[in-house]
């Protein structure tokens, strides 16, 4: 298991920080990955790979309308 | 008929001569006041008080209204007054965003103080004029025209007869017949409404601009809580404005080198990021329909539900590739790179008076996709571009239109309303047809338009008390909070975000608070404080913009390329920063982000005041439908059932196998109502008022708006 944003998520080996957003629908392009307290660059969501137990926040730059 | 028999048909009512005078630190220190029933005219001077406690634009606004009014003012009252104000920063051509004004008046829908943003050149123009607001009262006997030209230090009114009403034909003759040749219509603003504004208490104000690249008038909105209405209920045909030639130093700025220093840098940011953001210049607000579908938030069928796999028809991806022309001028100020004002240069219209012309519309943007579109469960493109026509030539505010007519389909589909009641119109939900004849019948005043046109508020009472509407059901699925329509959010899973739509001072708009985001999405703001704090900080943030005469989007629709490394990313301190340094840049002050706050602190509690004033501002008027909490009915339930049973299974043990989908929405409801009441109390705490939501004695003495008329409304509640 991994927290998303602070709620439980079913974790699984090789899932990646693209994938995970993928499967959230976190599409907003203005999105800030931090696992564990260290920030993911952009160009590395592919490659960065999720263990269990991680704490993710993926936070969205949007406020507002 | 040619426009020289339209300009000899104006009958000269009253002149005012005035010196064109300096502007000073982004003042020219004094208002224009005009009253049309006594046709005489008066310059104001702006005291050093007015400018440190209402700044400018929204606060200069309510400062004129509270005085200008009495307890018992009603909107239709010839006492009820229009003013618009641009702000000190406002007319800087530096910084993109800053040509923005602000309408505050009676509402019509709510009653009480309203204020509603527009770009467009008109309030800088008054401005650079040599007026800080536009003041205006009365009502005149027949349609006017007021004249202000800048060039000169005249002021005329002038009865004016023949020209036509809607808009996108009144601007292009206005236009016309004030600019002295094709270069000088650049220099000419018109503010206009539309014929169904006189019919419906949801009218909007359009304010010109040129294009002059595509040779043609543009406009834009002041769309919010129907001054569009009062505009025509003082028989105000349009306002005209001549300005001289736009400078970037025109507002004497206390320290011009900051201004291109840190304008440079964001237009930098602009140019090179925008792209690989929210490519603001390329789709405007468009690209936001996709994202609100993607998380369950875009408005479908009355709110019921928050996405449709229609919705791919109506987003910037088929707006780009199909309608928008990329080729123009797309910033409604000068100096703005977001320039997000889209428009598609021909479209063929279907319907109405103005079937088969070949019009220009300016838009749609992003509320309007919604509003004519998925609110209605419509989602055909070529109908909301038509629906966006028609609403602004004939002055109707799209938001308030949409949510109000998704308000009348729910209804008609619950057997509330019939087509005995309806006129024939069958106005069920993606009927797009049925909802263009309803606004067509709204700009001729007749059928079950005028009855829609009342706003969500006054049909709710129609229906109940003429045809036996259930009172709560009306109440549950009316979108409607202080009498303004909901603008295009759904807000059930945001809690704080039903706060950023029921807390507020002017009703439902998204202008002052949205953070649907850092609650629901983020989950930033976990706790009742957290979300208290949010629902203090960004609507305190948000009026700054109201009060000096920006756009809110440079603001966080492009941020700088490490705001993630910062410590509250959210807020774009950086963006904060460059506020700070414009304001004293213009102004010559010296604040920081903390008296940027507290400025709007002023402002904000001031306008709650005034809601009291007005016999409203206390805790059951903050009170917000339940389609804005959670799910009304079993259908919308069960649409999201997985979701619904979760929580219930998670936050309150309940073992949802035991209960029918009745019982279920009714302990969800019994939570979340008394969530939203929790987050009433930790609001109310922290912006300084009492459990009744009014501002204490203390919180207006700490602000210094303790005027003795200020605090005898309080004390009157206390």
């Amino acid at each position: 298991m991994i927290k998303v944003n602070g709620r439980d998520y079913p974790w699984r080996a090789e899932l990646s920080v693209k994938q995970l957003l993928a499967e959230m629908n976190f599409t907003f392009p203005l999105i800030i990955v931090v696992i564990n307290g260290k920030t993911v660059p952009k160009d590395e969501f592919t490659c960065t790979v999720i263990e269990n137990g991680d704490d993710i926040q993926a936070i969205h730059l949007i406020c507002g309308g | 008929m040619n426009l020289e028999e339209i300009k000899n048909s104006h009958k000269l009512l009253g002149t005012f001569n005035y010196q064109l005078g300096q502007i000073d630190k982004g003042y020219t220190n004094r208002t224009l006041y005009v009253n049309l029933s006594a046709k005489t005219f008066a310059e104001k001077p702006v005291t050093e008080l007015m400018k440190q406690k209402f700044i400018g634009g929204r606060g200069f606004g309510l400062k004129l209204l509270w005085d200008g009014i009495n307890d018992n003012t009603k909107w239709n009252d010839p006492e009820n007054e229009l003013i618009i104000a641009p702000g000190p920063i406002g007319g800087i051509t530096q910084y993109p965003g800053a040509g923005k004004s602000y309408v505050v008046g009676l509402s019509p829908l709510t009653q009480s103080a309203m204020d509603s943003n527009v770009g467009g050149y008109f309030g800088p123009f008054l401005k650079f004029s040599g007026w800080d607001a536009l003041e205006i009262q009365g009502k005149a006997e027949r349609d006017v025209i007021l004249f202000i030209d800048g060039t000169k230090g005249t002021v005329t009114l002038e009865e004016a007869p023949l020209e036509e009403l809607n808009s996108h034909i009144l601007i292009e003759q206005l236009t016309e017949m004030y600019a002295e040749s094709e270069e000088d219509k650049v220099n000419v603003s018109v503010v206009t409404a539309g014929e169904a504004a006189q019919h419906t208490l949801i009218g909007l104000l359009n304010f010109s601009f040129y294009d002059t690249r595509r040779k043609a008038v543009r406009i834009k909105q002041a769309g919010r809580g129907g001054l569009g209405t009062v505009f025509r209920d003082k028989n105000i045909k349009a306002l005209v404005i001549k300005s001289i030639k736009i400078r970037g130093d025109l507002n004497n700025p206390h320290d011009l080198s900051t201004l291109k220093k840190v304008g440079k840098k964001m237009h930098k940011e602009i140019l090179s990021l925008d792209d690989s953001q929210c490519q603001m210049r390329k789709a405007g607000t468009t690209h936001i329909v996709k994202i609100m579908n993607d998380y369950d938030l875009l408005p479908v069928c009355n709110y019921k539900f928050g996405s449709d796999p229609n919705a791919n028809n109506i987003t910037h991806t088929v707006l780009i590739s199909k309608y928008f022309n990329l080729n123009g001028h797309d910033e409604c100020w000068y100096g703005c790179t977001l320039s997000c004002a889209k428009v598609i240069n021909s479209f063929k219209l279907k319907t109405g008076p103005y079937k088969n012309k070949d019009v220009i519309v300016d838009g749609p943007e992003y509320e309007t996709l919604s509003a004519a579109g998925s609110v209605l469960g419509v989602f055909d493109p070529e109908f909301v571009i038509e629906t966006n026509f028609y609403c602004d030539t004939y002055g109707v505010d799209t938001i308030s239109f949409g949510t109000l007519t998704a308000f009348v389909m729910e209804c008609y589909e619950n057997g509330v309303i019939n087509q005995d009641i309806t006129g024939g119109l069958k106005l069920n939900f993606g009927n797009a047809e049925a909802a263009l004849e309803l606004l067509h019948q709204m700009a001729k005043g007749e059928g079950f338009g005028v009855i829609a046109g009342l706003g969500i508020r006054r049909m709710k009472k129609l229906f109940i008390e003429k045809y036996g509407a259930n009172p709560d059901f009306l109440q549950d699925i009316g979108m409607e909070v202080k009498g303004l329509e909901f603008s295009e959010y759904v807000t059930k899973e945001s809690l704080a975000q039903q706060g950023g739509y029921g807390l507020t001072n002017k009703g439902p708009q998204h202008d002052e608070a949205w953070v649907i985001f850092m609650d629901m999405v983020n989950n930033q703001i976990p706790t009742f404080e957290d979300k208290a704090e949010a629902l203090f900080y960004y609507p305190m943030f948000r009026t700054w913009f109201s009060l000096v005469g920006l756009c809110k989007l440079p603001w966080n629709d492009i941020v700088p390329a490490d705001n993630h490394t910062t410590a509250e990313p959210a807020k774009v301190p950086e963006h904060v920063q460059n506020y700070v340094e414009i304001y004293n840049g213009v102004t010559g002050s010296d604040i920081d982000n903390n008296e940027l706050i507290r400025q709007s602190e002023v402002v904000y509690n001031f306008h709650r005041v005034f809601n009291l004033r007005m016999g409203y501002g206390t805790r059951e008027f903050d009170q917000v439908p339940y389609r804005a909490v959670g799910p009304v009915t079993a259908e919308e339930y069960e649409s999201r059932q997985d979701r619904y049973d979760r929580q219930l299974k998670e936050i309150l043990d309940l073992n949802t196998a035991e209960k029918t989908t009745e019982e279920k929405v009714r302990i969800l409801r019994n939570y979340r109502e008394e969530q939203y009441q929790k987050l009433c109390d930790a609001v109310y705490l922290r912006r300084g008022w009492n459990s009744n939501g009014i501002p204490t004695l203390e919180t207006l003495q700490r602000l210094g708006i303790d005027f003795p008329e200020v605090a005898e409304v309080v004390k009157k509640y206390s």
